[in-house]
């Protein structure tokens, strides 16, 4: 029994590794989209594009002026001298936003009273504009804190922030973990979603069906070699999120890798549940398509969970990427055990059980 | 043209139109999949965070104190949770419970009392760090509309050298949902667009239809219109129906002229549809095609084309590589034409950067059609 289920898995290792170009579609695409999208996909701002609009001839404007120019997430793109300019520029994108002093502005402040000062901001992306947004603010409240000191006057109360985890709130922290388990799902999946597919569209797995081997070897044959180039794939991009990206692993990989291991297996299952529905290559493909993208998308990999409607929360529950992101989050960034993941690592099992022993089912069942 | 060449391209479309419609996976990519996707990342796709649950942590009750613990209880973003003292909840957020924690010292009342400037402490799971800097933002409000109303009972009035007034143009309540849909129709077209032709062109080669075809009096132009034509319109409908969707379901604004964002449309679907053609061209493998289209549409489109991640913010060298990719132009021309209006500048630059990729897309699929003539 375990010769026939080795002869198997090594039929699949060459079924996989022996053709050149399926070979290089499966090591290479990872490693280039891990490095694209870890420095692709950042929330964080730079280089926000700035014009002002200053009327005001005094010392008070210049030096908040002075601050944004000294501020390096802003990038001052010019001086604008009317207020038509305004328009063009924000709409055809050349600034992100204008900051507009009005003419008085010094003397006003000078007599004690409050100076408008007018930010207008491009709200196309409107994540950007509130982050940008944020930041101006922060400017202001330090230049106005800033005066009202020197004047000997104070703010009845101050703010003091500090973030836990990820103190100087990257959003790289966030996002590389988690491209570990988007690559780790898509290269797994896709490996054994097209495995059984294509056999049948060559006719060789009617022949393995009538081999001695009962279903359930042909499942774990069929999964092993799945589960081996994921976990390989898996560990070739952690070690590049610690050494290149270097994301500190605050947590240990004793915990990392048993959650891995179950997560893999439950994409494994869903891939071979596609596999065996689909009778070509074109509908196993058409199949992940359909499983990675809503998984992708609702898994809180890009944006929370927690911010989409509550019925589609409970949908969610179904995603096993959904519980794999947590842990591997946790894990890297706080440090958390594995007995405070128990929660996310048993409906892992149950999907993987659950797909699994569905797939080695549908082997036999879904010949014609 | 010549009547024997439109007779010969009816003919092909003809034949690919049949083929089309006896197999169920093109009709269902064009037609369902913009509906399900549209559905799930619209819905999925949020940056509105609301509800956040946040500790605090009252340690002495006092007047001003509880004034600005009871903001948290008013505002639409948070939902408080008192808490006894800072170790319960520390151990919340370490437990992932609450998202963050506001901290009032048992000296607040009287430090603010005597004008001495007494820190709010404030604590942020920075994990999720764009989160927690919205949530930093919320908090920020919070403290200014305090300030304000405090002034206000004590007969002041706050009158800080600099008072900020701010407006979002295009979209005034700051809706995440108004500039990611549009992108999500992006998205949704460059899997379809692909979709529809990555396979098409492979199949024929691997089964050696294409050989056939070649052999006979049908041009290469001919025999890539007729390819291109149906699967075009398919397109279309998909396209139809997402903008439909984005517009109802969703009530995104809609400022620019209609037949703009049509025509625009039409263009990048060429374009997706030419880079599924020009994919299963170049390789000849549904296999390959399949796993090159896979990772060429999909997660760049859904990456690297500013549809959520701002270009702007990334690396340069990264926003060279979003040079290349082609959602990249589609969703910048329409987040402008759905929330700001026909602005000529952004339309021509990008409809121009679309063409040209058309264009090279195409011209492979010709070339490398061609070569394998003799």
């Amino acid at each position: 029994m375990i010769g026939r289920i080795k002869a198997l898995i090594l039929k699949e290792f060459l079924a996989i590794f022996l053709d050149k170009a399926s070979r290089m579609a499966i090591i290479v695409p990872p490693i280039i989209q891990l490095f694209v999208f870890g420095y692709a996909a950042t929330f964080d701002l730079n280089r926000v594009r700035l014009a002002i609009f200053n009327e005001d001839s005094g010392a008070l404007s210049r030096e908040l002026i002075g601050r944004f120019q000294g501020n390096p997430t802003f990038e001052l793109v010019d001086f604008l001298h009317s207020e038509k300019e305004i328009n063009t520029l924000i709409d055809t994108q050349k600034t992100l936003m204008v900051l507009r002093i009005s003419s008085d502005c010094s003397r006003q402040a000078a007599r004690g009273e409050s100076c408008p000062v007018q930010v207008l901001i491009d709200g196309r992306n409107s994540n950007t504009a509130m982050l940008a947004l944020n930041y101006v603010r922060a400017i202001v409240t330090d230049f106005n804190q800033d005066l009202m000191h020197q004047q000997g006057q104070s703010m009845p109360a101050r703010l003091a922030v500090r973030a836990w985890f990820n103190p100087n709130l990257e959003s790289r922290w966030f996002i590389v973990p988690g491209i570990i388990a988007l690559l780790g799902m898509i290269v797994t999946l896709v490996v054994t979603a097209l495995s059984v597919a294509r056999e049948r569209e060559d006719g060789t797995f009617d022949q393995l069906l009538v081999t001695p081997l009962p279903p359930w070897e042909i499942m774990v044959g069929k999964s092993v070699p799945g589960l081996l180039v994921g976990l390989v794939e898996v560990s070739i991009i952690i070690a590049l999120t610690m050494v290149w990206f270097k994301i500190p692993l605050q947590g240990s990989l004793l915990t990392l890798y048993p959650a891995l291991v179950v997560y893999l297996l439950s994409v494994i299952g869903v891939g071979l549940m596609i596999s065996s529905f689909s009778t070509t290559l074109q509908q196993a493909l058409l199949g992940s398509i359909l499983f990675i993208v809503p998984a992708v998308t609702l898994s809180g990999f890009t944006t929370p969970i927690a911010n989409m409607p509550q019925w589609m929360q409970h949908l969610t529950v179904i995603n096993p990427m959904r519980y794999f992101l947590i842990v591997v989050r946790r894990v890297f960034l706080e440090g958390t055990e594995i007995r405070f993941l128990v929660n996310e690592i048993w409906p892992m099992a149950i999907i993987a059980i659950c797909t699994l022993s569905l797939a080695t089912w549908l082997f036999r069942h879904r010949l014609h | 043209m010549k009547p024997g060449r439109s007779m010969r391209l009816v003919g092909l479309i003809r034949k690919e139109w049949l083929q089309v419609m006896r197999d169920p996976s093109s009709l269902a990519i064009a037609l369902v999949l913009p509906l399900v996707l549209l559905f799930i990342f619209g819905y999925g796709v949020s940056l509105d965070a609301k509800n956040i649950s946040i500790a605090l942590v009252v340690e002495q009750p006092g007047s001003a104190s509880n004034a600005f613990a009871a903001s948290f209880y008013h505002s639409p973003y948070f939902q408080p949770r008192q808490m006894r003292n800072m170790q319960e909840a520390e151990e919340a957020l370490q437990r992932a419970e609450v998202q963050g924690i506001v901290w009032l010292r048992s000296t607040f009342d009287a430090d603010y009392l005597s004008r001495s400037n007494p820190p709010i402490g404030v604590i942020v799971n920075g994990v999720d760090a764009n989160t927690a800097r919205l949530v930093d933002g919320y908090i920020q409000g919070i403290w200014f509309g305090w300030l304000d109303k405090q002034a206000e009972l004590s007969g002041t009035q706050l009158k800080p050298p600099l008072q900020l007034e701010q407006r979002i143009w295009f979209n005034p309540e700051v809706r995440s949902t108004d500039y990611l849909v549009p992108g999500v129709v992006a998205v949704v077209m460059t899997l379809i667009g692909s979709l529809l032709t990555a396979l098409v062109i492979a199949r024929e080669w691997e089964r050696g239809t294409m050989e056939t075809l070649l052999v006979t009096r049908i041009s290469v132009i001919e025999l890539l219109a007729g390819k291109l034509i149906p699967y075009f319109i398919l397109g279309m409908a998909g396209l139809f129906i997402s903008l439909v969707m984005a517009r109802i379901l969703f009530a995104v604004p809609m400022r620019g002229s209609l037949l703009l964002l049509l025509a625009v449309s039409a263009l990048f679907l060429l374009v997706a549809l030419g880079m599924g053609l020009a994919i299963s061209t170049l390789f000849r493998s549904q296999f390959v095609a399949a796993l090159v289209a896979l990772v060429v549409t999909f997660l760049p489109a859904f990456l690297l084309s500013g549809f959520i991640f701002d270009i702007r913010s990334m690396p340069l060298i990264i926003q060279g590589i979003t040079r290349l990719i082609a959602a990249r132009y589609y969703v910048a021309m329409l987040q402008t034409l759905f929330l700001v209006g026909d602005v000529g500048s952004i339309m021509l630059i990008n409809s121009l950067y679309l063409a040209l990729m058309a264009i090279f897309f195409l011209a492979i699929t010709y070339i490398k059609t061609d070569k394998r003539l003799d």
